[in-house]
């Protein structure tokens, strides 16, 4: 098994996600052959080969730092579940 | 005249300079079809008949003004709803969007409106486009057009579908790992991905930001050249856009094919193809053989690394890009929730579907403390490897020649609940992505129970002309695949 069921528990923590214990179990199951799949890349000897992180060697894109036009605040606030006096509402952290 | 549905884009248009109809009629004829067909294929997430009839009477006064015509003034269109469109709800197939309206729009969104182009509405698609069926919209699955029970492809399904089913005339999609010319095989129709950062992204909901690109679905190689011509371009609201000048497309399509060099990749030809994908994409090499190009034999010896690679880079991306559905800004959030924790676990963990899980959670394994260099890194490294052997080929040749996919349309249901195989159904598509390539679909055949088959041409970065030109041929030779007989 390359992965186990706490495994898998303490990644859906990082991931802000939750399982049910119903679901777990195909999951774990599902996500190991993924992983054992996967693993076929371990065959390659990579020990000198640069890795791509892009398809085209782009440089910094660069644009003058002039103040343009932006969308108003209540149409960026349109979308949000809850909001109040021109800002989003969380639940409260401290 | 014949059927206004029936038209490609290109004889829409000559038919709508001359003012032998209107953009009205022509686009009320779109949503009678989607009207009478589209319950049956359901490539459809959002229908904007109002908006599109409004458009419609603007095409036809500058139509009539003769005043900043194009190809595409006039012609309605669907567009995958994962591109970000101002007004007009946009899901990007999610429970966790359902409610989400774009207070902007995509470049694209503004060239096509630029253009006078219609919008008929919104496609379907996997849930964030992840996905080779379109099952796993949250929605409903979309259903081939020539086959009911089977599948129209992924994630692009909606895009591919509405075109074979004449309800628009042509349509965007986006291509990560396939997603646009597998559905195309899969449909009859064409689909091009374009090298990477020749379509501006802006506007594009995120899958794996080093991956997707936008590019069009449409019924012959003319239309598509003429779709490109319309979408392409450097945008500086995205970084990753490339800056160079766009040449008319459509100006390539009649050249002859005397000084081309079709290079068969191997690796593409396994155990595992279908035997009526392998007859009639080798059918459709010799016929471009016949017109006159060279057929040398290739290698791309990481091929079978492909799928491997692309299942750790994507749901990498994938994770990061999806950190912001957070409950906060936009998008879902539950109702009851103990703390801000608790809110974004349940909003995500309600919102998302069991694919989109999966691939948060590859993404986040493979990215977290220890895993790193196995996974991440190592793939990214593969990719290299994976770029250098297209490199190498294309010294031997202008354009390889391959399958889109080793089967036609697989059945709704077949593959749903085992993700593996869903993934290997994407394992000739997928190179092209890694290295930043541009491919296409182009129908080639039929398989003996009437299913249609696609070639892939693929070429050299911002070779796009090279590939539509070998695809024009192609398509002269054979003939488009709806006139075809069963075999």
């Amino acid at each position: 098994m390359k992965i186990t069921t706490s495994e898998i528990e303490h990644v859906a923590q990082l991931a802000r996600l939750s399982f049910d214990p119903s679901e777990i179990e195909n999951f774990t199951r599902q996500l190991n052959d993924i992983l054992v799949y996967v693993s076929k890349l371990e065959e390659l000897d990579t020990r000198r080969v640069k890795p791509t992180t892009h398809a085209l060697q782009l440089t910094n894109a660069l644009r003058k730092d002039e103040v343009r036009p932006s969308l108003p605040i209540e149409k960026i606030l349109s979308n949000a579940p809850e909001r109040e006096n021109g800002g989003f509402v969380v639940p409260k952290v401290i | 005249m014949s059927n206004l549905i029936d038209l490609s884009i290109s004889e829409l248009h000559n038919i709508l300079k001359k003012r032998e109809v209107s953009a009205i009629e022509v686009t009320r004829a779109y949503l009678n079809r989607i009207d009478n067909v589209d319950p049956k294929i359901r490539a459809y997430l959002t229908v904007t008949a109002d908006k599109a009839l409004a458009q419609a009477e603007d095409a036809d006064r500058r139509l009539k003004k003769a005043d900043a015509v194009t190809p595409l003034t006039g012609i309605p269109m669907g567009i995958k709803d994962v591109i970000c469109t101002r007004g007009i709800r946009t899901t990007c197939g999610s429970k966790i969007l359902e409610n989400f309206v774009p207070p902007y729009n995509a470049t694209i969104m503004e060239k096509l409106e630029a253009h006078g182009a219609i919008m008929l509405g919104k496609l379907n698609m996997d849930e964030f486009a992840m996905g080779s069926s379109t099952e796993n919209s949250a929605y409903h699955p979309t259903h081939n057009p020539w086959d009911l029970e089977r599948t129209p492809g992924g994630s692009s399904g909606g895009s591919a579908a509405s075109v074979a089913s004449r309800t628009c005339a042509g349509s965007l999609g986006s291509d990560t790992g396939g997603s646009i010319r597998q559905p195309a095989s899969y449909c009859g129709v064409v689909g091009l991905k374009p090298t990477y950062g020749t379509v501006s992204r802006f506007g594009l909901v995120a899958f794996a930001s080093s991956l997707d690109q936008i590019g069009p679905i449409s019924r012959d190689v003319t239309d598509c050249a003429l779709l490109l011509n319309a979408i392409s371009g450097h945008d500086d609201r995205d970084s990753t856009s490339a800056s160079r000048n766009i040449p008319d497309y459509t100006g390539f399509l009649t050249q002859g094919l005397k000084n081309y060099t079709l290079g068969i990749p191997k690796e593409y030809f396994i155990s595992g193809l279908d035997s009526d994908v392998e007859k009639s994409v080798k059918h459709a090499i010799s016929a471009l053989e016949s017109q006159g190009s060279n057929v040398v034999e290739v290698s791309l010896p990481h091929t079978d690394y492909a799928v491997a690679t692309y299942y750790i880079i994507a749901p990498a991306e994938a994770s990061s890009n999806l950190f912001r559905y957070d409950g906060v800004k936009y998008g879902l959030r539950v109702a009851d929730y103990k703390n801000l924790m608790d809110m974004y676990i349940k909003t995500r963990s309600q919102g998302f579907g069991p694919e989109v899980k999966r691939r948060i959670m590859i993404g986040t394994y493979s990215l977290s403390a220890g895993y790193y260099s196995a996974y991440y890194k190592k793939a990214s490294q593969v990719r290299t490897l994976i770029t250098r052997d297209f490199k190498r080929a294309f010294e031997k040749c202008d354009v390889l020649a391959a399958p889109v996919a080793p089967t036609a349309a697989f059945r709704l249901g077949e593959k749903i609940d085992d993700p593996l195989q869903m993934y290997l159904s994407d394992i000739f598509t997928i190179p092209v992505n890694l290295a930043g390539i541009p491919g296409v679909s182009v129908p080639c055949g039929l398989t003996s129970n009437g299913l249609p088959i696609g070639l892939q041409l693929m070429a050299g970065h911002f070779e796009e002309a090279k590939l539509l030109t070998v695809a024009y041929n192609m398509e002269l030779a054979l003939g488009l695949c709806e006139n075809w007989p069963i075999p």
